[in-house]
Parts: structure tokens; C-alpha cells; sequence
């Protein structure tokens, strides 16, 4: 038999289109999705049983108008002062119990940050980026002074242990040791932040 | 004058295109990877605000969309301008939201039932009184667990 001088060579020119048709399939089909965003809990629907009587001192009332101006404690004030009002309504330590606080020990303002409630009331003309702002503020404000603490007792910023935590490719290993420091910081500055039902005048 | 009119060797040899397959599987690769497939198409503007302090989302079987927002241009004769909720492929009240998370909740696997996120893909432009509506809505169903889908950027940007 005669011997084959090898296989003859395929042809890849059209590998290209196939691959082309491939991707642009790819391209049509998918949308890069966005997949992050402010976490919140709602407040369940049905009321606590006990009414606990909250003191005046210990709110922070933030309220939202129609032109997203912004009225913190009666006081107008600018968005971008929120957060510094609100890192010292939580930071302040009233009562002395606070023993990490470095706030000024306001009379007037919050006891310690166990008791510190964040009240946010807006109107339903209220834009939804004002809105989002606005509480992208007061979550900063929280991680900003959890992330001081966390920084204090661990060396590691509040919101990158959090992330790694959150993280499903994390080891069950790491995810536990992480859960408890996570939980401790968590509890040192609790977010409390209440949310109204709007106003529709 | 000849020196110049005279070529060297008849043509420009042709540029080898046998790599052009490989880079264009580079790209498919790449996107096969950053993309996840469409499933439903969007009916409402949808331009999200900005925010910096954000976390990342659940995966997707624990996540249940509502988008919210103007109608685009093609719905806009028989819808109107103003801000519609879009669930699944359909506009609707905010009264149908509850049924709707409930109906998505039931879809799920029991064991992640619990632990389902509302993720409100809400237009920049909208207003606070169809978020409230939807919030009490999610409020009655139990489904207290939202999250404000956002970009990630600077927060004031918002405000311009």
C-alpha cells in the first residue's frame, strides 16, 4: 500500500466567523447586570408589643422635602453635613457608658450608640437619588465609625471583614473565625435606622 | 526619474489573519465570563443613582427584581410618562406587589425561602411615593429584606 504523505491540512479560515458568530451571540444575549446596592431590613409590619417610650435626646429625625433640602434635628443642613451630624449624634456618649466613644459628651444629644436611633422621614415628591443619597450617607456614617473600631481591635477595616464574610468563595474556616469579630463590631455601633412612613403633604 | 517609478517586487505580501481566531475566542471567553444571560427585557428607563457604601448582592436564585421607572420611549403613548413598576415582563400597581413576591417566593427552593432579597432596581427620576407604596407592599408579604440596587460611585453625583 502506499504510504500517505500525512493527513491532509484543515482548512482554518472560517474558525474566525464561527468564533465571531460565537461572540456575537454572546454580546446580544447578555447585559453586564449590576448587582450591588444598599442593604436594608424593613421594619416588620406588625407593631412591638411593649411600647418603649424612647427619649427625644436619643433620635436623630431627618426629614427629607419635596426639594431635597434637608432638615436634620430642625436644623437645616446640607447633604454634605450629614454624615459628619450623624457620626457625632452616634459617637457622642451622653451617659459615659460608652467606653470606645470619642464623641463630645453632649448633654443634649445621644446617650451612648446602643440607644442612638436614626429617624429618616421623606415626602413622596422626594426624588429617589436624593433619597439614596441620603442614606448612603447614614450608612457611611456607621461604617465610618465601625471601621475605627474595627481598626482598633483587628487592624482590618469593618467593611472589607464584612465583604470577605459575605463572600461565597471564602473558606467555612475563615467565614466562622470572621463571624464573631464581624458580630462584635456589629454590636458596638447596632444600625438602628428607622424609617417613617412618608408624608403626602 | 526611473529610480523611482520602479517596484521592487510586484505586491504587498498579505497579513497572516491565523491568529485573528484566537483573539476573537479571547474576547467571546471575556464575555462569556463578565455577562449573564438576559431574562426579561426592560420596559422602564432604568438609569440607577450612585452610591459608595454598597454591598454586593446574594446570588440570583435568592434575589427577586422589581424594576421601577418611566416607561421607554415605545410604551410611552399608551402608558404615559409617569413611573410604573415593571414586575416579570409586565407594567403593574403597586397593590400587585405582594402577590408577585409571593407567587416568586413559591418558585423558590424551600431551603432558600427564607433567605430571599428584594432587589429594587429603581430609575434615579422616580419618586418616593411609588418606593413607599412598594415598601409597604413588601412590608405586609414579610419580605422585609431589600436592597437598593445601585451603581457604584460617588453619591453626590446624584444630586446634579
Amino acid at each position: 500500500m502506499a504510504r500517505r504523505a500525512g493527513a491532509p491540512e484543515v482548512s482554518a479560515g472560517s474558525m474566525a466567523d464561527i468564533a465571531f458568530l460565537l461572540l456575537i451571540f454572546f454580546l446580544v444575549t447578555t447585559t453586564i447586570e449590576t448587582d450591588a446596592g444598599l442593604d436594608r431590613m424593613l421594619p416588620p409590619m406588625e407593631p412591638p408589643e411593649d411600647d418603649v417610650v424612647i427619649k427625644q435626646k436619643n433620635i436623630l429625625q431627618v426629614i427629607i422635602n419635596r426639594n431635597g433640602q434637608l432638615l436634620v434635628d430642625d436644623e437645616l443642613t446640607d447633604i454634605k453635613g450629614l454624615r459628619l451630624k450623624a457620626k457625632d449624634f452616634l459617637d457622642n456618649n451622653g451617659d459615659g457608658t460608652c467606653t470606645y466613644c470619642k464623641g463630645k459628651k453632649n448633654a443634649e444629644s445621644s446617650d451612648n450608640p446602643t440607644k442612638a436611633i436614626i429617624s429618616l422621614k421623606n415626602d413622596r415628591e422626594t426624588k429617589y437619588s436624593t433619597y439614596i443619597t441620603v442614606q448612603n450617607e447614614l450608612v457611611g456614617a456607621y461604617n465610618d465609625l465601625r471601621d475605627r473600631e474595627a481598626n482598633r481591635l483587628f487592624g482590618k477595616d469593618f467593611t472589607e471583614m464584612e465583604a470577605t464574610y459575605l463572600d461565597q468563595q471564602t473558606p467555612p474556616s475563615e467565614k466562622e473565625a470572621l463571624k464573631e469579630k464581624v458580630k462584635q463590631i456589629q454590636d458596638l455601633f447596632p444600625q438602628k435606622l428607622s424609617e417613617a412612613e412618608t408624608s403626602s403633604n | 526619474m526611473s529610480k523611482f517609478s520602479k517596484k521592487k517586487s510586484g505586491e504587498v505580501p498579505a497579513v497572516s489573519t491565523a491568529s485573528l481566531p484566537d483573539i476573537v475566542f479571547m474576547l467571546l471567553f471575556f464575555f462569556m465570563t463578565v455577562t449573564v444571560m438576559k431574562d426579561n427585557s426592560l420596559k422602564v428607563e432604568n438609569i440607577l443613582p450612585n452610591a459608595n457604601e454598597i454591598k454586593k448582592l446574594d446570588k440570583k436564585d435568592r434575589v427577586i427584581y422589581i424594576y421601577v421607572g418611566k416607561p421607554s420611549k415605545e410604551y410611552e403613548k399608551v402608558y404615559g410618562t409617569e413611573p410604573k413598576i415593571q414586575l416579570n415582563d409586565k407594567f403593574s400597581d403597586p397593590s400587585e406587589v405582594g402577590s408577585y413576591i409571593l407567587q416568586e417566593r413559591a418558585k423558590k427552593h424551600q431551603d432558600l425561602q427564607n433567605f430571599l432579597t428584594t432587589s429594587l432596581k429603581v430609575d434615579k427620576n422616580a419618586n418616593m411615593g411609588l418606593i413607599s407604596d412598594i415598601k409597604q407592599e413588601l412590608r405586609k408579604v414579610n419580605a422585609l429584606k431589600v436592597n437598593y440596587t445601585t451603581y457604584e460611585g460617588d453619591a453626590f453625583r446624584n444630586l446634579q
